[in-house]
């Protein structure tokens, strides 16, 4: 970041500015530019869904873009991810004051195990900024904490994580003992990590499998679409 | 530390791969990952497998793992014509069972488990850890290339606030060690500490690899 950028005082900056300034501190991970511009936008009685969805998701976004192009890395991810976080720790409980719009609820965690949760953490961040209620159960899931987790209240989704070639096939037994139990239909099923790709997803009898945090809210948004129209059919 | 052989230096096997066949083909060609490149002119050396040419991919591959099974594959076509045997080392590796379904198109080999901490310990000893989803393993390569493999692609020598983030989650770093080697060792156990995590050393020699590569005619 230049000289000249780190002048700029974001409390003078015009709406508009403060929001493409909010994108560009969010792709650098500035954490305590994200927290101020959140609050200045809060000040100018901005209503927390717009804060979230202009300023953190829309950032996000486009940091998400660029992962997936190649041009930003894992490192500069977390870091931007870090950044968002603290500006939903501030809107996340005025968002539940204010009733934002709810897209759904998702039950997400990684596979029994497995312990790698960077982009389980990085798609929770993604789909609660998109509207998503997200119950993230951790790492290290045996069938059981799923299946108790999508019984004790309403799911919309259930998303699992792997990244090892060793846990990823757990994605199945987690899938198989949904349809063993006649629950398998009621629910989004979608599936994530390094070694995973389509055919997996598909052969597992997974909905969908998705490359980024990005594709899988994008996903995710389509899918409840999708089912909601079924249902109105 | 000097290595017991002519390849270039690790950054080279990370970065570039190495082409090690002679100027007339070997009857089987060995298409290998940079990172076993010392491991398989050892055993080459130890066992006397001059019908072995090796060609090395860069070892970086491993970044990216969606990449493996394309560059195994146009090696594999390739060279093909100009031996009558290829036998890839590589494992699994992070290509989700999609490079053993390109082999087994292209008609041949590769080494059988998940990845090298696997097969250099034995895929069967290495899968009976129930108890070890929490350690990160490193292959003696893999200690010699730690910055150049972990630290800096993780950003962790610009942000060392992500250390916990990346690696907290693991308990210990485990040591596999196919030479003894009382520096590495050492560095192994730095490497440890700059993680934060609790250090083990386990002496694995070279496991299901030499025993892959003595069935192959």
């Amino acid at each position: 970041m230049s000289d000249q950028e780190d002048d700029i005082i974001l409390a003078e900056l015009s709406d508009d500015e403060l929001v493409l300034q909010m994108h560009d501190d969010l792709y650098d991970g500035l954490k305590d530019e994200i927290t101020e511009g959140v609050n200045i936008l809060l000040g100018r009685k901005w209503t927390p869904y717009d804060v979230l969805t202009k300023a953190l998701v829309e950032g996000m976004r486009i940091v998400g873009i660029d992962f997936r192009d190649g041009i930003l890395f894992v490192p500069e991810v977390l870091l931007a991810a870090n950044a968002m976080k603290a500006g939903m720790a501030i809107l996340k409980p005025l968002l539940a004051e204010t009733g934002a719009p709810r897209l759904g609820r998702m039950v997400i965690g990684t596979v029994k195990g497995d312990i790698h949760d960077i982009g389980k953490n990085l798609v929770t961040m993604m789909m609660e900024g998109a509207g998503f209620e997200v119950t993230d159960l951790g790492i290290n899931n045996p069938v059981e904490n799923y299946i108790g987790a999508l019984e004790a209240q309403e799911t919309d989704i259930l998303g699992m994580s792997a990244l090892l070639t060793t846990t990823m096939p757990y994605m199945k037994v987690v899938i198989d003992t949904m349809v063993e139990k006649g629950m398998r239909d009621d629910y989004i099923v979608l599936v994530g990590g390094a070694p995973l790709n389509e055919e997996f997803a598909k052969a597992i009898g997974a909905d969908s499998y998705c490359r980024d945090a990005a594709v899988a809210v994008e996903t995710a948004k389509a899918l409840i679409a999708k089912k909601h129209n079924q249902m109105h059919a | 530390m000097s290595l017991p052989d002519d390849l270039p230096d690790d950054a080279v096997l990370t970065e570039q791969g190495v082409d090690l066949a002679g100027a007339r083909p070997a009857r089987l060609l060995l298409i290998a990952c940079g990172a076993l490149a010392h491991e398989v002119l050892a055993l080459k050396r130890l066992n006397g497998w001059d019908h072995m040419d090796l060609k090395c991919l860069p070892a970086k591959l491993h970044l990216y793992p969606d990449r493996i099974t394309g560059e195994v594959a146009a090696m594999v076509e390739k060279h093909r014509q100009s031996y009558a045997d290829i036998f890839v080392l590589y494992a699994d590796c992070g290509t989700g069972g999609l490079l053993q379904a390109k082999c087994a198109e292209l008609g041949v080999e590769m080494l059988a488990g998940p990845h090298c901490y696997s097969f250099f310990e034995g895929n069967d000893a290495f899968a009976a850890h129930d108890d070890e989803i929490s350690a990160f393993y490193l292959t003696d390569f893999l200690v010699r290339q730690f910055d150049a493999f972990v630290w800096k692609p993780m950003g962790l020598d610009r942000h060392p606030e992500l250390r916990d983030m990346i690696f907290g989650n693991y308990t210990k770093m485990v040591h596999q060690a196919q030479i003894e080697d009382e520096g590495l060792k050492r560095q192994a156990a730095a490497i440890a500490e700059r993680m934060g995590l609790d250090f083990e050393y386990r002496f694995t020699g070279y496991g299901d690899l030499a025993r892959s590569m003595a069935r192959q005619p």
